[in-house]
């Protein structure tokens, strides 16, 4: 059984469509990214599979349970990492730990899920003096404190700073290896790259690609692109572009064309400067995909 | 391993909320210490003078009305604009999401706030016999504690109702101040209520249940009396609108707070 089943999700708030009609199924284990700017429907999404509001029309089946019905055999196995809020300032990081642990069936101890989100010295602090990395790591360990069976991520680097975003990164990763089914949403192409198995765009409320992060939007079969820096006084004698100081070639037949790219700068003396080979990158692909929203 | 049990779970939620609360000294001030702040007051400004219209001191009849205030005032604002800030942190929306039912969560409250406010009763009461001499009677304490437990109960009631209709923390501060207070004056608990005192005043106070609330603890410390002193007709009206806040409450009780910025401005309906 699928760990999340979607058909035909749609909700309005008011005259406004957030969601326009999403079919997604997540598989147990799965690491899932949902990718797309802000205000595409992400969070309206993953709200309604928390169980935090209810949809419009369509069908959602999350473990099993339809998560509206707020019943307590689903709270207990998943975990909700949500934006936007806050934790007591009051309480110790154990305290929070503790207590809002308290009511799942299974429970992590402080002490391991310090480790796990890497807050091991800040145990005994009050909350309130906690940095933001440090407040969004408590947060990645509320989630899990229930050891659930699938966990919900919203935007779980937003405002981060590189390094805290990489610490993080790895914080997922560990959870990963734990086994969990994870789903999260991002804008950042590269969270979406490093931490998913699979990745839906979403734009506008609906789903515009689905795929492997190598596979999305036909990446693995779009053409690679060679390019160089222009070199001064010599003419280029096969098929290319520019583009700003540079040539680019697009590679259809890799092998060959490099050959003849390679053999011509041989002959002619030319040192290739800068010289790159790529595909288009993710990012490129998302921001065709979502260029019109 | 199982779910852990109601009681449990209902100590830690109690647990957890007093932490809270003694954690948050502007709270302790003004429910345990600020009620004492003003026996001393009025204490100093009528000494052990006696009140010529009700036959008795002003003390006696100051301790057990301002201990009616911080009852009131520790399950009343306490629940109301504690609940309500909750609310504005996402964090009544965070514990939606865990496996705690939502009434344990309300529960701990609850408890939480009659402990507390059990505390400020006793000190004030405490303090009364201590430094003014009044009089306490053991024939009559069976009455004073029902009439702590029904009152409480209710304005806690009430608490969770502001909560459940103030948008935000702030209206919820705002709500508590603009009913309480001037209810206190007119339920006499400040001022003493006598014949020569404007009727409205008893008739506008006599809807609501603090004066009610006061009548029936005071009555517990009437010097003179020979009874229990359980004023059943007080305790009847508390209850009652204890109950229909609960319901209330309960109906209009929201864990998130209104969205109100960005795409989701044009929103009319939620569910």
């Amino acid at each position: 059984m699928p760990a999340i089943e979607i058909r035909g999700l749609t909700k309005s708030y008011g005259e406004v469509e957030a969601v326009r009609g999403i079919d997604l199924t997540v598989e147990e284990g799965e690491v899932f990214a949902l990718l797309g700017p802000n205000g595409a429907g992400k969070t309206t999404t993953v709200e309604i599979l928390e169980g935090h509001r209810t949809s419009t029309s369509g069908e959602v089946t999350v473990l099993g349970h339809d998560p509206a019905r707020g019943e307590i055999e689903f709270q207990d196995r998943v975990g909700i990492v949500l934006q936007e809020t806050s934790v007591e300032a009051e309480l110790t990081v154990r305290e929070a730990l503790t207590i809002y642990g308290g009511a799942y069936s299974k429970r992590l101890e402080p002490q391991r899920l310090v480790e796990i989100v890497g807050l091991n010295e800040k145990v005994d602090a009050r909350i309130g003096t906690l940095s933001g990395g440090q407040k969004r790591r408590l947060e990645l360990a509320l989630g899990i404190v229930g050891d659930p069976d699938l966990i919900f991520l919203d935007e779980p680097t937003t405002g981060f700073d590189p390094s805290a975003r990489r610490e993080a990164w790895s914080v997922i990763d560990n959870l990963r290896s734990l086994g969990k089914t994870i789903l999260l949403t991002t804008h950042y192409m590269d969270e979406a790259q490093n931490l998913s198995d699979r990745v839906a765009v979403i734009a506008n409320g609906l789903i515009v690609a689905e795929g492997t992060p190598e596979t999305l939007g036909g990446r693995e079969l779009s053409a690679s692109k060679a390019s160089f820096a222009t070199p001064a006084g010599v003419s280029v004698p096969f098929d290319h572009a520019i583009e700003g100081d540079r040539i680019v070639v697009e590679l259809t037949d890799p092998a060959r064309q490099l050959h003849e790219v390679t053999g011509w700068a041989l002959e002619a003396g030319v040192d290739l400067d800068d010289l790159s080979v790529s595909r288009p990158s993710l990012e490129d692909v998302y921001l065709a995909l979502t260029e019109d929203t | 391993m199982a779910r852990p049990g109601t009681v449990p779970l209902l100590r830690q939620q109690t647990g957890y909320q007093a932490k809270i609360f003694f954690r948050t000294p502007i709270a302790a001030f003004f429910t345990l210490i600020f009620p004492l702040m003003l026996l001393f007051l009025f204490g100093a400004l009528f000494g052990t003078g006696e009140i010529p219209e009700l036959g008795i001191t002003f003390v006696q009849f100051f301790t057990p009305a301002l201990a009616v205030f911080s009852a009131a005032n520790a399950t009343f604002s306490n629940i109301g604009v504690g609940t309500a800030y909750q609310r504005d942190e996402g964090i009544l929306k965070r514990v939606r999401g865990t496996p705690l039912p939502a009434w344990i969560f309300m529960g701990g409250k609850i408890v939480a706030s009659t402990l507390i406010a059990a505390m400020s009763v006793v000190l004030m009461m405490g303090v009364g016999v201590l430094v003014y001499g009044i009089e306490v009677y053991p024939r009559t304490l069976p009455a004073a504690t029902v009439t702590f437990l029904v009152g409480t109960a209710c304005f806690a009631s009430l608490g969770l109702l502001v909560a459940a209709v103030s948008p935000t923390g702030n209206a919820a501060t705002a709500i508590t101040n603009a009913t309480l207070l001037p209810l206190a004056f007119l339920s006499g608990l400040f001022i003493p209520i006598t014949d020569s005192s404007p009727a409205w005043l008893t008739t506008v106070a006599d809807i609501f249940p603090l004066s009610y609330f006061h009548e029936a603890f005071a009555a517990a410390f009437l010097p003179g009396t020979t009874g229990t002193q359980f004023d059943w007709g007080s305790l009847g009206y508390m209850a009652l609108w204890g109950v229909v806040a609960l319901l209330l409450g309960i109906r209009w009780f929201k864990w998130e707070k209104p969205v109100s910025s960005g795409r989701r401005a044009k929103v009319k309906t939620q569910s």
